[in-house]
Order: structure tokens, then sequence, then C-alpha cells
């Protein structure tokens, strides 16, 4: 910087400089020019030095105030600054511990009833199966003692099987009687049998021969469920036995058109 | 007293006391000037000094003179009390009233060293003189202001401060 220091000086910048008067960028110039100039950094100091004297002579009452005030003041928001933030962050280790834990609990109070409503779900998908498979047992308990039944039935001592056989309307059709001697019962075994059409229904009859005498000993009722082998009460001197097919409740005298099947009790078994 | 600024710029206690020693009475007559009530100045200095501790690290030799910068500080946080709503009473029109006025209106010079010198600088003091280092002095206007302020040319105010603060410098500094 190629200046004359003394007109420099004289400008009056200096005063301006010192008061605060100046832009940014002419303060820095001027710093320059003292840093480079002896001379005009003694003048601001004169300058700075002459308005200070001023500036105290002016004061009406001194005002005292301890450096000590200030101070103090500075190291309490020093403290303050720095307890602050280890509060803060005591604080927040608590605050983020504390989330931490409600949002794991959260989690796990979620993951849990879910887990609770999957495994009642399951108990009551199984609880109805276990039903199911009971139920099947039963059943199967059921098929076992009529099956059972149905081989002692077979197996004793005193039975008669009587077969009939099948008749014009239905000539593969078959059935069996079982005719215990000094019992009522007879049983018919109805599997050779087609399925009865809707609203018919097939009807035993127990013959005498001499002269042909039907007597109605019951219906076949029920025909599609279980093992198609019915107990029927028979009190008849038969010598043979027809099945028909008669209208759903049966017939007071077999229609004969429809006689599926039938067979004579042979004389001596 | 580079070396003292430098230190407190670095946080040393020890000179920031030596600086406050230096500049505190002239800060409390520059908010005096601008508030005109003892609490207040009380109240403003301590604040003054504790922002420019807080901010030391912003201060720099660059930007002016570490006393220009007091000086700013001081003079904001004093016209900042004057705008809060707080202050109703007490000085408003700043043309009414000069730095001179207070110093006609009392007679604690006695104590100052250079009192005698003072009082015979402001009883002569030219009133354009009196106006220009009230505002850029005590107000903190910048050349510009005062120009406007006063109906003067630029170049001018800056002829006539120097001027004015070299009749001043004669009186207070025996030269």
């Amino acid at each position: 910087m190629i200046m004359n220091v003394k007109e420099y000086i004289e400008s009056g910048i200096l005063e301006l400089y010192v008061a605060g008067a100046l832009s940014p960028k002419e303060n820095e110039e001027v710093y320059e020019a003292t840093q480079k100039y002896p001379e005009i950094k003694n003048e601001v100091e004169e300058i700075e030095k002459a308005l200070g004297v001023l500036s105290t002579s002016i004061m009406p009452v001194d005002i005292p105030i301890p450096f000590d005030v200030i101070k103090k003041k500075i190291e309490e928001q020093g403290e303050t600054a720095k307890v602050i933030p280890l509060e803060a962050k005591k604080t927040n280790w608590i605050a983020y511990t504390g989330w931490a834990a409600s949002i794991i609990l959260a989690a796990g109070l979620f993951w849990m009833v879910n887990q609770n409503n999957e495994l009642s779900s399951d108990i009551k998908s199984q609880t109805l199966k276990n039903a199911v498979l009971e139920q099947q047992i039963v059943d199967a308990n059921a098929n076992l003692d009529e099956a059972t039944a149905l081989i002692n039935l077979l197996r004793e001592k005193d039975i008669t099987p009587v077969g009939l056989g099948g008749q014009a309307v239905a000539p593969d059709a078959y059935a069996k009687v079982y005719v215990k001697k000094g019992d009522t019962k007879v049983y018919i075994d109805a599997l050779g049998l087609p399925e009865p059409p809707e609203g018919k229904v097939y009807q035993v009859w127990s013959l005498k021969l001499n002269p042909l005498t039907p007597t109605s000993i019951g219906l076949l009722e029920d025909f599609a469920e279980g093992n198609k082998v019915f107990e029927l009460e028979n009190d008849n001197e038969s010598e043979a036995f027809g099945i028909t097919l008669e209208p759903a409740g049966g017939s007071e005298s077999p229609t004969l058109e429809q006689l599926y099947t039938l067979g004579v009790i042979s004389a001596t078994p | 007293m580079e070396e003292l600024v430098l230190r407190f710029q670095q946080k040393d206690m020890k000179a920031f006391e030596q600086l406050y020693d230096m500049y505190s009475d002239q800060m409390k007559a520059v908010v005096y000037n601008i508030v005109r009530n003892r609490e207040d100045v009380e109240e403003i200095i301590q604040d003054v000094f504790v922002k420019a501790w807080n901010n030391a690290g912003s201060y720099s030799a660059e930007k002016g003179r570490f006393y220009t910068w007091i000086l700013n500080i001081s003079r904001n946080a004093a016209i900042d009390k004057t705008r809060s709503k707080d202050f109703k009473k007490g000085k408003q029109n700043s043309d009414a009233t000069f730095f001179v006025d207070i110093f006609e209106s009392h007679d604690n010079l006695d104590k100052k060293v250079d009192a005698i010198g003072i009082k015979k600088y402001l009883n002569n003091i030219k009133e354009k003189c009196k106006v220009l280092i009230e505002l850029i002095y005590f107000e903190g206007y910048t050349q510009k202001e005062a120009s406007e302020e006063t109906d003067t040319p630029l170049g001018t105010i800056k002829t006539n401060l120097r001027k004015c603060i070299s009749d001043l410098r004669e009186i207070v500094l025996n030269r």
C-alpha cells in the first residue's frame, strides 16, 4: 500500500475507525495500514485514549461494578452450561432406556398376544379335530360292535340262513335271511338289493306256502345307512321269505310285480 | 495491548480483568449517555462484558480495535434497552440532550485527572463538534448516517471530526 501517511492521518478516517463508523472493508484497510505504519497505529491509539478520557469525564456519578460481579456471572453461566448438558445426558440415558424398554415391552406384548391368538386358534382346530376323531372312534366302535354282533350271530349254533334269489324285476338282486330256532328275531342281510328309488321302501314278507299267505314282518327303513343288516320281529311259522318294493310306509299286501327276492326255508337245517 | 487482547481471545480471565479495568468506566459513560439512569447502566455493563467474554472467539483485530468492538457492544446494548418496553421513562430524544449536557449538569469533575482540561474543552466546544462526537462516538452513527443527519457532505464529516478530536487531544493529552 503506497500512500501519503500524513494525508491519510489527516483525512479523519482514523477517528471514524475508532468510533466504529466504518464499513467492514474499510476497517480491514485501516487495520492493514496500522500494521504497516507505526505512525498510523500510534495515531489510532491516541484517538482512542482521548475519547476514553472524554467519556469517563462526563460521568456524573460513580457506578462501581467490581470485576468479580462479571466473573461470577460468567462462572455461574459456565456452571449451568456445564451442568445442563450433564443432566441432559443423564436424563437422555434414562429416557432412551425407558423408551427402549417401552418399545421392547410393546413389541413383546404384541408378539405374545399374537402367539396367544395363534395358540388359541390352534387349540380350536385341534379341539375340532379331536371331536371329529372321537366321533370316528365312536362310529368305528359302533361298526365294530355291529360287525361283532353279526359274526356272533352267524356263528350261533341254531341259526339258519335262507337265501333269497332275484326275481323278474331284479334278476341280479339277492338277500339273506337268518332265522334262529326258538327266537322270534330274524336278520335280513340286504346287501344284494339295489338302492330303493325315492319314495319307495323294501318290505319283508313272511310266507306260508300252502296256501300262499304273505304276512308283513317289517320295512327296511333307512336302507342307505349302516351295514344293511336289519333286525325284524317274526312270530310267524314262516316257510319262505319275500322282499317287495312298496310305496313309503309299506302296503297291506305285497305288490307282486315288484317282488325283488324270494327264498324258501330249507325243511331241515 | 495486542498480547492482552490475544490472551482474552483465548479466554484468559486475568487478561479479561485487565481489559475490564481499562475500558469499563468508559463504557459506563457511553451507556449512561444513552440510558441516563444508574440501574440500567449496572445491568447493561454486566451484560456487555459477559457477552464480550462469551464471544471472545469471534473477535478479531482485522475487524477493528478491541476498544471499538466493546464500544459497539455497549452502544447496541444501551440502544436495545431504550427500545425495550420497560424503558418508558427517561431520555428518548438524543437530539435534545447531548453528552455535553451531562457534563454541565454535575460537579463530579474534581476527581478526574483531566477535569480542568475537559471543562475547558467542553466550555469552548463548537456546536458541530458537539453534534458529531455525540452522533458518531456516543451513539454509533455511521459516517453516512451522520452526514444525512447533519446535512453535511461525507468528506466534511470526516475532516470536521478529525478537527474536533484533535482539539480534544491537545487538551487532555497535554500536547
